[in-house]
């Protein structure tokens, strides 16, 4: 226990030794001055309990702190509110020491207590909010989640400064879920005298705080000045709503605008890549992602391991890829390249129509068969719709295409009897954190498989979940690489043997910034946090 | 009326329209025989190397799409989907707008007025809003489609059948034919429906137009005809965002799509013209 | 006029819970499950059921609707799912946009027309007739999202004369007001210009003509004010069609009103929004009605109400 607290108190001091080392690298780095952000929807929502989409996320980020954090632009985690923790050699016990200078912006500091109230917060069905299921490996929260206990048993506050969980068992992610924006801490008053607004309000002990929020055209945040760790290069950053991304990013060549939020649309992305200010106004990074055609594998005639190894076969991914201006690579398997856990050795199945053809002869279906195709309706992913649905037709396969919104598409994919074939495009498998589990659990495990959950292929094999759990349990860190591996070979085995998907490829994000912008590109492309406002500054 | 054609037949726009609709329509039936490409084939040299839209050049006249199908027989096949979708909805509408608006003229009581408030109230509905809810709630075909739009354009027609109707019940001769004991099927079908004859000829002429527009409009939105199935409207939605790199994919369709909506509002105006000239300009 | 008031009111306010109800019924049919939605990626079955007890959604279906309808009462429009938002503060939030939007629309259409007619029925059957007409019926016939796209792509982007989107000057407004004021223009343009052609031919001003009096003063004096007459009957079924239009528009200019916050509703299928915007729309409408109802015998006093 001892050695544990030297060693883990040491490797805190050399990390945020090695923020603040970090944060001052680039001297061309001004202190000041406020951006322009652009997207086209309003924010749903503030609350971190709630916010769980791509626009909002980064923002809640900057505007809350949690126990733990990510360096910038890395998957390593670092103290945040905890200036240090320790684990217990059984690994189900965490005790974190919170730093006494974490202040929220109404002026008083951060306790245990809030730390413990957030995350009851966000289990609570109450909430309305979708972190529940993450914080599954704490004692007493599946009886707060069922709403039949009012606080977590497994969380304790010994005292003001320390928080003390108990887990059910050990779990090798559980830092990282503490780093995710459901754990942020909120302060109770403010949420009580706010209640539903306070997704408007919000108060946090984050970089950032909110200063305005006219609803429909623009978000203002300024600087936290007394926020406890090291300080943002930014005094604020305006987000401008309503604005189409076409617009966006001809406001930003004239630098109107410095960083278009919704990306580059694909009508505009070959000519800003060919044009001569590229690599100032383009950020092109890979990220934790992977889309694929989800085959629903109760629906005959594609319960046949056969038929959905053909559809795997029957993909043309460079000409996809083609159509999307190169801005992914094709995928061979479930994880994308970045993940740990990645099995460079498996190439998946190669592009071979007449291999494709000869297995659906071997499943007897040498006539062919009628399925539906659903996607979501947002370019480019009716065009890689119809794209797919020729590959298809290429092999006797006659596929319907339901282009509809985002919420109809999850929903027939989280409907038994009724998506066939869903192409996850729009909605492509982010990694919530950078880990393997979380490319199983709620898209390939069988909890997922449940009406409205998000296993659109209805795969549930008892014995890669036990694989799965076994491998979960491996929680010390010097298993870390041993456990990877685990994880590899179940991705892997699934594809080989089950192929319940056909991955297509990885999408790069493409983020588009004015000229003055600086930073390194991991801060425009974070992997855990979208944007990382706290890192990034403008340019002398 | 001979003298009345050959004055409409000396207006050089009103000739023009009816070639260009003759076109159209010929497009439309003859499309598997004039279209170079078929309108789904996404040749691989479609598309430039880097995954562009081609012009309109040398082997693909037209240009290409983002998809790399020949914009040329996505046109003709287009032509097909708005022609059909803009001559049913119009015919349903102006059908369910005759019946509506005669059976309202002539029962008055309480059968017309219920018939004319829940005209009221279908106008009150925007009818842009009215048809994406609907096209979104019944899952866009062709047919929906074509059903969606009717039901939001009979009430217009049902309006002025109403009126025109209410108008000729009180005329003397109707009241004649009733002291004189004719059944009402007589009356309706021998002395009233042919006087709405010419409004129904031009209302529905004049409707395809609003019909072709409104169904553009909801396939821009995307809750109309569904690709790959190519619809003037739905061409322009999907390459909406290439108008700066990619301008024949939306300003071609959109040409196209003005040309006709105007031809028909021409002949409908010439027609009105021409059957009752006391009513010119539109009320 | 009191009664015949009373009577309209009472045939808007039916008229209102009728589009409420089917919109009502309509929407409840769409597939999308909220409660899904609300409970995210992760929940399990128990956790959605949860949600969905939590948002009303287990309740009857006419219990869901009295609620709703008691809410209206008290302008509450029911809150949105997926935005965490009142609907009646997000609507009343960008109403004052679109109904600038919609003013401006108003102007165009109302000047440009009046002009054109005016200019075609003085000086009819010419040249000038024959072109401003045709500039009419090309109004009337183009599709809105293209002209939109046409206005954006020459004058926005190309020429840089107007900013491309957004809202807060008036040279914001210059393009999406135009785009939506086309359509209308077209129509006012061929309605002055018969109305007009119709007064100009009676007898009164024949005489008028012919003792003297300047033509500008004819025209002004009793051409137009009776020209403005079919104008103001328009102006309801107009109000309908700019609900219509303003989505559009809004969409393809950033315009932050309520036809934007429509689209987006749809796009999410956020249901409470939808209801919320079109309530507001049907009530736009049918107050333009009321309105336009209540001035035209005022106009023109032949015109009999019945």
């Amino acid at each position: 226990m001892n050695t544990k607290l030297v060693k883990s108190a040491a490797m805190a001091l050399v990390l945020s030794g090695g923020l603040t080392t970090f944060a001052r690298a680039d001297d061309a780095a001004t202190q000041g001055g406020t951006i322009v952000v652009t997207y086209q929807d309003d924010m749903a929502t503030l609350d971190p309990a709630i916010g769980y989409d791509w626009q909002n996320w980064s923002m809640i980020n900057s505007l809350f702190s949690r126990l733990v954090d990510y360096k910038f632009g890395t998957t390593e985690i670092v103290p945040s509110l905890a200036d240090s923790w320790t684990i217990s050699p059984d690994g189900l016990v965490y005790t974190f020491k919170l730093s006494p200078k974490a202040k929220f912006t109404s002026g008083r500091n951060v306790t245990a207590a809030d730390v413990k109230y957030s995350i009851e917060r966000s289990v609570n069905p109450k909430t309305q909010g979708p972190a529940g299921g993450f914080f599954h490996s704490i004692v007493g929260q599946d009886k707060m989640a069922d709403g039949s206990a009012t606080t977590i048993s497994g969380i304790e506050t010994p005292d003001d400064s320390t928080v003390k969980f108990t887990l059910t068992q050990p779990d090798a992610t559980f830092l990282n879920v503490l780093a995710l924006n459901f754990a942020s801490a909120v302060p109770k008053e403010a949420v009580e005298a706010e209640g539903a607004d306070f997704g408007k309000k919000p108060v946090g002990s984050g970089a950032f705080k909110l200063d305005e929020w006219a609803p429909g055209q623009r978000l203002v945040f300024s600087r936290n000045v007394d926020y406890f760790r090291d300080r943002p290069y930014l005094d604020g950053f305006k987000v401008e709503i309503g604005q189409e991304p076409l617009v966006a990013i001809l406001r930003l060549q004239k630098g109107e605008v410095d960083i278009a939020g919704d990306g580059i649309p694909p009508a505009k992305y070959l000519e800003i890549k060919n044009s001569p200010d590229a690599k100032d106004l383009i950020v092109d990074r890979e990220q934790f992602e992977t889309s694929y055609i989800t085959i629903n594998t109760t629906k005959k005639p594609l319960d046949d391991v056969r038929v959905r190894k053909a559809i795997n076969m029957a993909i043309n991914k460079d000409r996809i890829v083609r159509i999307i201006n190169g801005r992914a690579t094709p995928a061979s398997q479930v994880l994308p390249p970045l993940m740990p856990g990645y099995d460079k050795a498996y190439k998946g199945y190669p592009y071979d129509v007449e291999g494709a053809k000869k297995l659906m002869d071997e499943a007897g279906l040498k006539g062919g068969f009628e399925t539906t195709l659903y996607a979501m309706n947002t370019d480019p992913n009716p065009r890689i719709a119809q794209a797919i649905q020729q590959d298809l037709a290429a092999i006797g396969v006659k596929a319907e295409i339901k282009a509809l919104a985002q919420p109809e598409t999850i929903a027939a994919g989280g409907n038994k009897d009724q998506a066939a074939l869903t192409w996850s495009g729009g909605m492509g498998w982010i990694a919530d954190f950078p880990d393997p589990s979380d490319f199983y659990g709620p898209i390939l495990g069988c909890g997922g498989a449940i009406a409205g959950g998000w296993n659109w292929s209805w795969f549930c094999d008892k014995s890669f979940e036990d694989r799965g759990t076994k491998a979960d349990a491996m929680s010390k860190p010097e298993q870390k690489d041993e456990r990877f591996k685990v994880w590899s070979q179940i991705f892997t085995d699934i594809q080989s043997q089950q192929a319940p998907w056909a991955p297509v490829f990885n999408e790069r994000r493409v983020v588009a910034k004015s000229k003055r912008m600086g930073g390194s590109d991991a801060v425009y492309i974070d992997p855990t946090r979208v944007i990382d406002y706290e890192a990034i500054y403008i340019k002398k | 009326m001979k003298r009345a054609l050959a004055e409409i037949a000396r207006q050089p726009a009103t000739c023009v329209a009816v070639l260009l609709i003759a076109a159209v329509v010929f497009a439309a039936i003859a499309a598997p025989w004039l279209a170079p490409f078929s309108p789904d084939a996404q040749p691989f040299d479609g598309l430039s190397l880097e995954g562009a839209p081609l012009p309109p050049g040398y082997k693909y006249w037209l240009g290409t799409d983002t998809l790399g199908r020949d914009l040329l027989s996505r046109l003709l096949y287009g032509a097909r989907t708005s022609l059909v979708i803009g001559l049913v909805a119009n015919g349903i509408a102006v059908m369910i707008g005759m019946i509506v608006g005669v059976v309202a003229g002539y029962m008055s009581g309480f059968v017309g007025n219920a018939l004319m408030r829940f005209t009221d109230l279908m106008m009150a509905f925007p009818a842009l809003l009215l048809a994406i809810v609907l096209a979104a709630l019944l899952r866009p075909s062709l047919w929906i489609v074509a059903l969606v739009i009717a039901l939001v354009n009979w009430v217009q027609v049902a309006r002025i059948i109403y009126t025109e109707t209410r108008g000729l019940v009180e005329r003397d001769f109707i009241l004649a034919e009733r002291s004189l004991g004719a059944g009402h099927k007589r009356i309706l079908f021998r002395h009233i429906a042919p006087h709405l004859l010419p409004s129904a000829i031009v209302w529905g002429t004049l409707g395809v137009a609003t019909t072709v527009l409104l169904e553009a409009t909801l396939s821009f939105l995307g809750v109309g005809v569904q690709p790959p199935q190519p619809s003037w409207g739905n061409i322009i939605y999907e390459s909406q965002s290439y108008f700066q790199a990619a301008p024949w994919l939306v300003f071609i369709p959109g040409a196209i799509i003005l040309a006709t909506a105007l031809s028909f509002n021409l002949i409908g105006d010439a027609l009105r013209d021409l059957l009752d000239p006391t009513q010119r300009g539109r009320g | 006029m009191a009664a015949l008031l009373a009577r309209r009111v009472i045939q808007a306010v039916a008229v209102l819970l009728g589009v409420a109800v089917i919109t009502f019924v309509l929407l409840h049919y769409l597939p999308a499950d909220p409660a899904a939605l609300v409970a995210g990626r992760s929940a399990n079955a128990q956790m959605i059921a949860n949600v969905r007890h939590q948002l009303g959604l287990d309740l009857p279906l006419p219990l869901q609707f009295w609620r709703y309808l008691t809410g209206l009462v008290r302008g509450d429009l029911g809150r949105s799912y997926i935005q965490r938002s009142e609907v009646t503060t997000l609507v009343v939030a960008r109403i004052p946009a679109t109904l600038i939007l919609m003013a401006c629309g108003i102007l165009v259409e109302v000047a440009l027309g009046l002009t054109l007619g005016v200019i075609a029925a003085v000086r009819r059957n010419g040249v000038v007739d024959r072109t401003v007409m045709m500039f009419a019926f090309v109004g009337v016939s183009s599709p809105q999202f293209v002209v939109a796209l046409l206005l954006l792509y020459v004058f926005a982007a190309h020429l840089g004369w107007f900013p491309m989107s957004g809202f807060g000057t008036p040279a914001h407004v210059v393009l999406p007001a135009l785009t939506l004021g086309l359509l209308g223009a077209g129509w006012y343009a061929r309605m002055v210009r018969s109305a007009m052609i119709d007064v100009l031919n009676q007898d009164y001003v024949r005489t008028a003509r012919a003792k003297g009096l300047s033509r500008a003063r004819i025209v002004l004096r009793h051409a137009l004010p009776n020209a403005l007459l079919p104008i103001v009957a328009m102006i309801g079924i107009d109000i309908g069609q700019f609900m219509g239009g303003v989505v559009v528009v809004e969409a393809v200019y950033g315009w932050p009103g309520i036809g934007q916050l429509a689209w987006q509703a749809i796009q999410e299928v956020d249901v409470p929004i939808i209801m919320g915007v079109t309530l507001v729309s049907s009530l736009a409408i049918v107050l333009a009605n009321l309105l336009a109802d209540l001035i035209a015998p005022l106009l023109d006093p032949r015109i009999r109400v019945h």
